[in-house]
């Protein structure tokens, strides 16, 4: 953590505009998009914050992206900075899905229209999957070590994604071997 | 989506789906998604308060949509409310699911990230972050692999992986506008070529 000088929300409204507008893009998830505003565009948190500000909304109860949005809210502002992040992520959105559940009622069973989402449902996972990538960068950033980082990395996507063991089961079991041999790492640094 | 009507919603229902909500949002570790079996269970096989087709035209709408794809719950409340009488009990099923679903887990980060950003220097903290990083990083691609594969099979889908292929490339190595990339998968999907 350092002290310098950095980007932050300038106001309540900066702040329900910003999630509004990554919200309102974020078509499959809103990750891709939270990660290129508040780190590329407003800068608000460099990747490595990004990357350490997730690790603790994903392993959280709840929506992870929601929890992220809480985190950076509550941070600026306080209550009101949660309330209105989730105001930010919520208000259109919401509006934008029932309409959508009405339009589905009707047009639902059009070849074209299921063909169009399932376009964009290609589109979506490369975007989680991008946005993944790129985080990669911040291993050499990080205490344990590229290698490290990597072993435990491949370790996580081959359990989930190839063998479909549960996601709580990898957090608690990976990700606490990862915790100790951090902590063993930082100590021995101090 | 075909309207499931005659579904008899008494205060005390609401109220016992609202609680349900409340523990879903607390038991969500890892993610809501890991309680779609639950959820299923009560609304659907218990129930009767949804059907199976409602259910998961919900998430899959949600994941289409735009925004937050917990919104899957507000349309899992939209349904119920439908099914019991209309779009009236539909807003109102809508934003009960979701603030239960909300309430107890924001109050939980907004506390705990609290203490994380008061107690930032503790080696236990930092330890828990760095720690974490390279699996939730993981867990991120994984998802989107998963997302990508289900319900898929090489010999038949393969332009719809090589659409995800080349949009990960894109994505990962150029700055150019998501939305656009979306669009052109729309289209493609719309046109059949995929």
């Amino acid at each position: 953590m350092n002290t310098q000088a950095r980007h932050q929300p300038e106001s309540l409204s900066d702040l329900f505009f910003s999630f509004s507008r990554l919200a309102i893009q974020g078509f499959g998830g809103v990750l891709a998009y939270m990660e290129r505003e508040l780190v590329d565009k407003k800068q608000w948190l460099t990747r490595e914050e990004f990357v350490e500000e997730w690790a603790v909304a994903r392993t959280m109860p709840g929506p992870a992206a929601l929890n992220l949005s809480i985190m950076v809210g509550a941070r600026y502002f306080g209550i009101r900075g949660v309330l209105v992040s989730l105001a930010g992520m919520f208000m259109l959105p919401s509006l934008l899905v029932l309409m959508l559940a009405l339009g589905y009622a009707r047009f639902g069973d059009n070849p074209h229209v299921l063909g169009a989402v399932r376009g964009m449902g290609a589109v979506a996972s490369a975007l989680f999957i991008a946005t993944g990538l790129k985080l990669l960068t911040t291993f050499r950033t990080n205490v344990l070590g590229v290698l490290r980082c990597s072993l435990l990395a491949i370790a996580s996507f081959t359990t989930i994604a190839l063998l479909h063991w549960g996601v709580v089961n990898i957090l608690v079991g990976l990700g606490g071997l990862a915790c100790v041999l951090t902590y063993l790492k930082i100590r021995s640094r101090a | 989506m075909t309207l499931q009507n005659g579904v008899v919603m008494l205060w005390a229902d609401w109220w016992d789906l609202f609680q349900h909500f409340l523990s879903y949002s607390i038991a969500s570790i890892g993610g809501p998604l890991v309680l779609l079996p639950e959820m299923h269970h009560f609304m659907v096989t218990e129930q009767h308060w949804l059907t199976d087709g409602q259910f998961s035209a919900s998430i899959v709408l949600a994941q289409a949509a735009p925004g937050p794809n917990i919104l899957f719950v507000a349309l899992m409340g939209w349904n119920i409310g439908l099914n019991a009488g209309g779009y009236l009990a539909g807003f109102g099923g809508a934003f009960l699911c979701m603030v239960g679903m909300l309430l107890p887990s924001s109050a939980v980060v907004f506390i705990t990230a609290g203490w994380v950003q008061r107690n930032r220097d503790l080696k236990a903290v930092r330890a828990f972050k760095q720690g974490m990083s390279p699996i939730v990083i993981a867990m991120l691609i994984a998802s989107g692999w998963t997302l990508a594969t289900a319900n898929t099979e090489a010999a038949h889908d393969w332009p719809l992986w090589l659409i995800t292929t080349a949009t990960t490339l894109i994505v990962w190595r150029t700055k150019i506008p998501m939305l656009w990339l979306l669009a052109a998968g729309a289209v493609l999907g719309a046109s059949g070529l995929v």
